[in-house]
């Protein structure tokens, strides 16, 4: 995140959350959806994961990463875009639709309680976990500075 | 402004239609048919499917004032940045422009030289041209509707750059023709 990032939008809460939920999921909580127009993909490919080394490190090319993604357009005209780590096609287009649904005015608020709010939920709560886990095995690095000197 | 799908299965059918321009040109006065079942108006979709197949993140494309409205459609499904005619190496044009306003590439690097794109009212009738030069066994005839006036003179120019110059690529509906830089024109 650069210094000056700004809070998510709700938007790109409600594209994380879906980025980081199965298709089964999706698929459970989404309910029936109306007709829309595939526009890209479902596809996989590849992106270049770049990092920096430090705060002011030069950027380097970590690696690759798989992602699908996918972007439809609603019969109202409204579209939705996803990316997915991953290959799960079925999951970016469901993303992609729940994306252009979650922008109406009128439909949208509800179908946020109806999937994403369980959704975060789920997600915090498996963060949680991993981070319990992880904390019990920390192991605390100093530096013994008086031993050099 | 609603966004319109690219093609259904980008492999196979921007194959398809490498096949068709690389036909067209190949002999010129040749004409290709290409089909594209939604293309973002104003565009034809003999245009919107060479623009798929040949455009994307590393060639700059320049917009004539009529197709600017497919603008966010280009961005979206080529990836390709926006530039001036004398810096794009694809220029998309629904009304004739002059063929000097684009790079012709270098005489190292003739590669280097804009194609054009022009969307014109038919193929198959109209203005008759006469064409001759690799790819044509003797002479061969084109049908054009849409052409600038000037367009013989104006070809001869750019024929004359070779190797470098300027390759033409003529859409209309679901029809393509080219006249890459090395074919002779002559008033039919």
């Amino acid at each position: 995140m650069t210094p000056d990032a700004q809070p998510p939008t709700r938007r790109q809460h409600w594209m994380s959350v879906l980025a980081r939920a199965s298709g089964q999921e999706l698929a459970a909580l989404a309910g029936p959806l109306p007709p829309y127009t595939r526009l890209r993909g479902p596809e996989a490919g590849l992106v270049m994961l770049r990092g920096r080394a430090g705060g002011s490190g030069m950027p380097f090319n970590l690696g690759e990463a798989t992602v699908a993604r996918c972007t439809i357009r609603t019969n109202a005209g409204t579209v939705g875009h996803a990316y997915c780590l991953g290959r799960d096609l079925h999951q970016a287009e469901l993303a992609a639709v729940l994306d252009a649904l979650l922008q109406d005015p009128d439909a949208g608020p509800v179908l946020a309680v109806q999937v994403i709010a369980p959704l975060a939920a789920a997600q915090a709560k498996r963060r949680a976990q991993l981070a319990r886990r992880a904390a019990a095995t920390q192991v605390q690095f100093f530096t013994l500075a008086t031993m050099r000197s | 402004m609603t966004l319109h799908p690219g093609f259904a299965d980008p492999v196979l059918d921007s194959q398809a239609c490498f096949r068709a321009v690389l036909d067209a040109m190949s002999r010129p006065g040749q004409i290709a048919a290409l089909a594209f079942p939604d293309p973002p108006p104003p565009l034809d979709p003999a245009t919107a499917a060479v623009l798929l197949t040949l455009v994307d993140a590393e060639t700059p494309v320049w917009l004539d004032g009529a197709a600017s409205a497919a603008r966010e459609w280009v961005a979206f499904h080529c990836g390709a940045t926006p530039a001036t005619p004398m810096q794009a190496m694809f220029g998309v044009a629904l009304h004739p422009v002059p063929l000097a306003g684009f790079q012709a590439g270098t005489d190292d690097a003739p590669e280097l030289g804009a194609t054009l794109v022009l969307q014109v009212a038919a193929l198959g009738r109209g203005r008759k041209l006469r064409l001759s030069g690799p790819g044509i066994a003797t002479v061969a005839t084109l049908l054009v509707d849409g052409l600038a006036e000037g367009f013989v003179a104006e070809w001869a120019t750019n024929h004359a750059l070779f190797p470098r110059g300027i390759d033409l690529i003529l859409c209309a509906g679901t029809q393509v023709a080219a006249l890459p830089r090395s074919v002779q024109v002559m008033e039919g």
